[in-house]
């Protein structure tokens, strides 16, 4: 009868370890994927901004240097090396300055009204607008997914098996910048889940 | 809030699946009952027939639970499409218009929010504001939206309409109600057809002979008879009006939690609010959107009385919860993002 008890008991042991072990693993990928996200639409926005300054360009000679700030950032952050620890702390830095330069030039764009008039300008407002909130929501599932994860790890009885499943803490995607914290959309998407 | 948005994500698709799976059984266990209760009368009723005349072989019962497989089948695996078809949408595949471009973006966006593919996007040529999701999993689902909600609501706004969708597809709602709005299509069809057959001259002969065919047992055999005859026939009365009922019970819990995975997904609970906002005071009918799919829009597209009320005979009759209480929710939530905003940066 014990022995009985002892392997039903050693069974659930058992069943709950394989559980939490792939469960770990799971939320890991999904974290690594979730990232891979990050890029996709980071990529999108490196390749579209060329383009969308060359439409601007004619209309707004006069605002050369919210252009050429924008241009300058872009091509900083497509040179970032991603690799190595603290990747993703320097990714965030010059996506972040990349950001804030989109930003003014969004400010200069919503000053003059005839600029708007124009669909091109126009399209290229909607266009920004969805690059900037892609790559936010690509962040936010990415912080929420991590989060998700390093709190699994972290949380007894699963942090018994981190170990086992190679689990590591993932950095969240921070905001640096003081500048862009002002922003309140970015600011409330980029924090993390308490 | 309810005790079905304490469940995690996994749980909650999972709930969906066991109930989809019930729902398709369940309705091919109803056909069979229909036949297979209509053998048993008339074996009842033929039992003293000379063997020649005795219904032996369980013909009807097993024609009915083909045609409950096969249409389950059929529904189940046509069900997005009979949706999309039976409210007249038009795919958006090649965005014409700053609008139709700004939804694409916008359902883009929300699909990285949200962390599903990307879903086929759908225009209804309604002037009133709506939105439902169909599909059968998150890799087909499909968004669609009238050309009412386009008109009216600003790019937030639409946002979080979008993302209200997304989460029903998440969780896999959509599978549960698709399937379902499927199913009550068929049985609406069924109940026509047995109508007709039902009130033919033909219909009186089953129970006639049962009345008048026995021998030695007529008295024992004759009131069995007709009370299982009543309840064969009720039960093909009821099975439309308890799949309406169904489809009611299915959506108004879904509804608040769906509201809640589309604020996590914006973080913007005051843009869904006052989309619902808006979609509420258009109060004109979506014409468009028929009853067997309106447990699946995002508001009641009949503009029914009672999704604004509650209590017993909403909580009976109406597909949506209220509004009113929604809209409250959502801001509810809102404020308290803004409360603990401001607090921190102070």
């Amino acid at each position: 009868m014990s022995s009985w008890l002892l392997l039903i008991l050693l069974a659930a042991v058992a069943l709950w370890l394989v559980g939490a072990y792939n469960g770990l693993v799971s939320l890991k990928n999904q974290t690594l994927n979730a990232f891979k996200q990050i890029d996709v639409q980071l990529k999108r926005r490196h390749d579209l901004i060329p383009n969308l300054v060359n439409a601007v360009k004619g209309a707004m000679d006069f605002e050369r240097s919210t252009l050429e700030a924008v241009i300058q950032a872009r091509n900083q952050a497509v040179q970032v090396n991603a690799s190595g620890p603290g990747g993703v702390k320097r990714i965030s830095q010059a996506e972040n300055a990349l950001s804030s330069a989109l930003q003014r030039l969004l400010v200069v764009v919503e000053q003059y009204p005839q600029l708007k008039a124009t669909s091109n300008v126009g399209q290229l407002q909607e266009e920004l607008t969805s690059t900037e909130n892609r790559i936010a929501f690509a962040r936010q599932l990415y912080n929420d997914t991590a989060t998700q994860y390093n709190t699994r790890q972290q949380q007894f009885p699963t942090s018994l098996v981190a170990g086992l499943a190679r689990a590591q803490p993932a950095d969240l995607w921070e905001i640096t910048d003081q500048g862009e914290r002002a922003v309140p959309q970015v600011d409330l998407s980029l924090k993390p889940k308490a | 809030m309810t005790d079905e948005a304490s469940l995690t994500l996994f749980q909650q698709q999972e709930a969906n699946r066991r109930r989809t799976t019930l729902l398709v059984v369940g309705f091919v266990l109803f056909f069979a009952w229909l036949g297979f209760g209509g053998d048993f009368i008339y074996w009842l009723a033929t039992a003293h027939e000379p063997p020649a005349a005795r219904h032996t072989v369980w013909w009807f019962g097993m024609a009915a639970t083909a045609l409950g497989v096969l249409l389950a089948w059929y529904a189940y695996s046509t069900g997005p499409e009979k949706v999309l078809w039976a409210t007249g949408a038009e795919e958006v595949t090649d965005p014409a218009t700053d609008q139709q471009r700004q939804l694409v973006n916008v359902v883009e966006e929300m699909a990285i929010a949200a962390g599903v593919p990307r879903p086929r996007i759908w225009i209804v040529s309604d002037p009133d504001p709506n939105a439902f999701a169909t599909g059968l999993d998150p890799r087909h689902a499909h968004v669609a939206v009238t050309q009412g909600l386009l008109d009216l609501c600003s790019r937030d706004e639409l946002q979080a309409v979008i993302a209200h969708e997304l989460g029903h597809v998440k969780n896999l709602d959509v599978r549960l109600m698709t399937t379902l709005a499927a199913l009550v299509g068929a049985v609406l069809l069924m109940r026509d057809g047995a109508t007709r057959i039902f009130f033919s001259p033909g219909s009186g002969r089953i129970g006639g002979s049962g009345g008048g065919g026995g021998r030695g047992g007529r008295k024992n055999l004759g009131p069995l008879v007709a009370v299982l005859l009543v309840v064969w026939i009720v039960s093909w009365i009821l099975a439309p009006i308890i799949s309406q009922l169904l489809a009611l019970a299915v959506s108004r819990k879904r509804e608040y939690l769906a509201d809640a995975m589309g604020a996590q997904f914006t973080r913007n609970p005051l843009a869904l609010a006052s989309a619902l906002q808006k979609i509420e005071s258009a109060d004109a009918p979506t014409t468009h959107i028929k009853q067997g799919a309106a447990h699946l829009c995002i508001a009641d597209p009949l503009g029914r009385r009672l999704t604004s009320h509650e209590g017993f005979l909403a909580d009976l009759l109406a597909t949506h919860p209220p509004m009113a209480k929604r809209i409250t929710i959502l801001r509810g939530m809102g404020y308290a993002a803004l409360k603990k905003e401001g607090g921190s940066a102070a």
